[in-house]
């Protein structure tokens, strides 16, 4: 690319970033926000929306299967490059930790036997006061006001990796080798990345736009990941949070992430709930 | 003025021509690093930052350390550091360029880096990184070219340089200031989340980048007619023996700060540096030599009878660089990702082609500084006899 054709692409990204300030969606029609998913009203008050997610434990077993599928679903609708075992290169948008780990500064001890080693699914925060943005030198990386998605601008991004430095839940990769030749099956509808760029888990802001849920939670098929606006006091998300125990992780840097994870026994989805739905999470249960 | 470095003996040209080798092999290694992305470095998912970024940290504090001769000389008119102040000002302007290639060599997009100053972003310490060093850059050409030109005429300084010099002084210590804050405010990095992190690195840059000054005006002394002075040598190392106190004693502040609160994210960072952590001890070797090394140091610099001998003042000055250089040029980059936040040991050691990009850089400081120099010798006549 010359310079001068770098310069004027520079100036369109920075145009469609005021776009999306202005409050449309950058990869959307424009026009302002729309109905999306259930749960998520357009925002005719004009107060905004603030989208989150909620994970509940209670409903994800210790086999991997579900966590598969919806790693799956996110890396393959983002072309998520596949480095296997090359922990050094890794690029990743959602992966899973066992409990112990996602929730480190916890320092859990005789904890519950269903949540030992239970492999616990992560991504972006989506962070209310996300400390990432803050420290990018070029605005690459930005909380969307009218929705808290934490965006990411592959075109402006310096590669400077300050944001993975700055990241507390190790949420952000880095393109250290291009990530092309990992791409099994590029999808063509999103765009691939090149070397030298940050990127992370986006909520999906491409698929919202469409009106469709964010990939993870689409995958899967009984509310195991819940994904709606907190802003909207009817929403399941909202629901969820106000009749469960929720935690969030490293609740005491005071980023507020928007990820929650319903920490509750499984026994309290058998006694609340008829059985068929919930027989994943009762084999699951030790007890 | 630039024309005044063209002339020179065989040695000259073959010293020139090699660091142009060893900074061309660099380039050469940058280049690959350019087409196949930084995965050829050790860096990686766990530890994002390493030798690039702590070698730019370490300029940085030497860059500032000119202030030390600067202000003695011109804010209280000391003037036995009349003839070492212009090498101080050439040693922080080829170690302000060297610190802007260290930067510039780790951006996964470096052709994108005007994007800090196209979308200029007054939250970031990084924006403020980059302003603090072009200004300073700009301050130290500006004051050592208008000095040197009005002794080439045997004139003094023009007055409106003084409240350029004036300025350049806060300046100094704003651009490690800065830096020490590209680090310091991060939630997510206990290790490097630490009050004293600037004034500890202002004071190891106030030790060793004079401790190099010394160093390097023995050396000119040597290969010139150049004489920096007595009195200008031994102030200096008194500066590198405050200097290499407070230093010391901020790094005791610190690791009781961690180890007596016995937090454990604390202590775990240092426990990695110095005894290694599941089973990873690969720093504590260099960590123990910076140790040793500041002890050795404090010894021959405190008492006074060494420190006045110029054969163990050169001793150590080599033991102050050495050991600032492995604390702050290795270990206190690395040890910041080391755990994880997700408490992963991960290894990191740089690769041969990033210790050959950070070498060429290193040759490309020795070379402006070698330039600059052979001009202030031919200016000042120095070179006549030979």
């Amino acid at each position: 690319m010359t310079d001068t054709s770098r310069r004027g692409f520079l100036k369109i990204a920075g145009l469609s970033l005021a776009g999306a300030a202005g409050g449309s969606a950058l990869l959307g029609a424009g026009g302002g926000p729309e109905p999306v998913v259930e749960g998520l009203p357009a925002d005719p008050a004009g107060a905004g929306r603030r989208l989150a997610m909620v994970v509940d434990l209670r409903r994800f077993g210790h086999d991997d299967e579900l966590i598969e599928r919806c790693i799956r679903a996110c890396h393959q609708a983002h072309n998520v490059p596949d480095f296997g075992d090359d922990r050094k290169n890794e690029v990743k948008w959602m992966w899973a930790e066992d409990f112990e780990s996602a929730f480190s500064s916890a320092e859990f001890a005789y904890l519950r036997s269903d949540l030992e080693g239970k492999p616990t699914l992560l991504l972006c925060n989506h962070c209310d006061n996300p400390p990432c943005t803050r420290v990018c030198p070029t605005k690459a990386t930005w909380r969307r006001d009218d929705d808290g998605i934490v965006m990411m601008d592959w075109h402006r991004c310096i590669g400077c990796r300050y944001c993975i430095v700055a990241c507390p839940y190790g949420s952000r990769s880095f393109n250290w080798a291009d990530p092309r030749p990992h791409l099994a099956a590029p999808h063509a509808d999103f765009p691939t990345r090149m070397r030298g760029v940050v990127e992370k888990c986006t909520f999906c802001e491409e698929r919202l736009a469409r009106g469709l849920e964010p990939a993870c939670v689409e995958a899967c098929a009984n509310d195991e990941i819940v994904f709606g606006d907190l802003n909207d006091p009817g929403s399941k998300v909202r629901r969820l949070l106000a009749e469960h125990l929720a935690i969030r992780r490293k609740p005491g840097l005071g980023t507020r992430p928007e990820v929650y994870y319903i920490v509750e026994d499984p026994q309290t989805l058998i006694e609340a709930a008829p059985a068929a739905v919930v027989t994943g999470a009762a084999e699951s249960d030790h007890a | 003025m630039l024309e005044k470095a063209l002339s020179g003996g065989r040695a000259y040209w073959a010293w020139i021509a090699s660091l142009l080798v060893i900074a061309g092999a660099g380039a050469a290694c940058w280049l690959w690093q350019l087409g196949a992305g930084l995965t050829i470095t050790g860096l990686g998912r766990d530890v994002a930052w390493g030798f690039y970024i702590a070698q730019f940290t370490f300029l940085v504090g030497v860059a500032a350390s000119a202030v030390m001769v600067v202000l003695p000389y011109y804010l209280h008119d000391y003037r036995a550091f009349g003839r070492i102040t212009i090498l101080g000002e050439f040693l922080a302007i080829a170690a302000v360029i060297m610190s802007m290639l260290f930067i510039f060599v780790d951006m996964g997009m470096p052709g994108r880096i005007l994007n800090v100053f196209l979308y200029p972003t007054p939250s970031s310490m990084m924006f403020w990184d980059a302003v603090a060093l072009g200004g300073y850059l700009v301050l130290n050409v500006v004051i050592s070219r208008v000095t040197l030109g009005a002794e080439r005429r045997s004139d003094p300084p023009p007055a409106w340089l003084r409240p350029v010099i004036v300025l350049s002084i806060p300046w100094a210590i704003s651009i490690h200031t800065v830096t020490a804050f590209l680090y310091a405010g991060l939630a997510a990095r206990p290790f490097w989340l630490t009050a004293i992190m600037a004034p500890r690195f202002l004071a190891s840059a106030f030790a060793s980048g004079p401790a190099l000054l010394i160093l390097l005006a023995l050396v000119v002394r040597r290969v010139s007619g150049f004489d920096p002075g007595r009195e200008a040598i031994r102030a200096l190392g008194t500066i590198v023996t405050y200097a290499m106190l407070a230093n010391v004693f901020f790094v005791a502040v610190e690791l009781y700060t961690a180890l007596y609160s016995g937090i454990p994210e604390q202590v775990s960072h240092f426990a990695y540096l110095f005894l290694g952590l599941d089973g990873d001890a690969s720093l504590a070797p260099w960590m123990w030599a910076s140790a040793v090394l500041a002890v050795v140091s404090l010894v021959l610099l405190l008492s006074p009878g060494l420190r006045r001998l110029e054969t163990s003042l050169v001793v150590a000055c080599v033991a102050v660089f050495a050991s600032l250089w492995l604390d702050k040029g290795l270990g206190m980059v690395v040890a910041g990702f080391v755990p994880s936040p997700l408490g992963r040991v991960a290894h990191y050691s740089p690769t041969a082609p990033e210790l050959a990009i950070g070498l060429g850089i290193w040759a490309v400081g020795l070379l402006i500084v070698t330039v600059l120099v052979r001009i202030v010798l031919v200016v000042r006549g120095h070179l006549a006899h030979r």
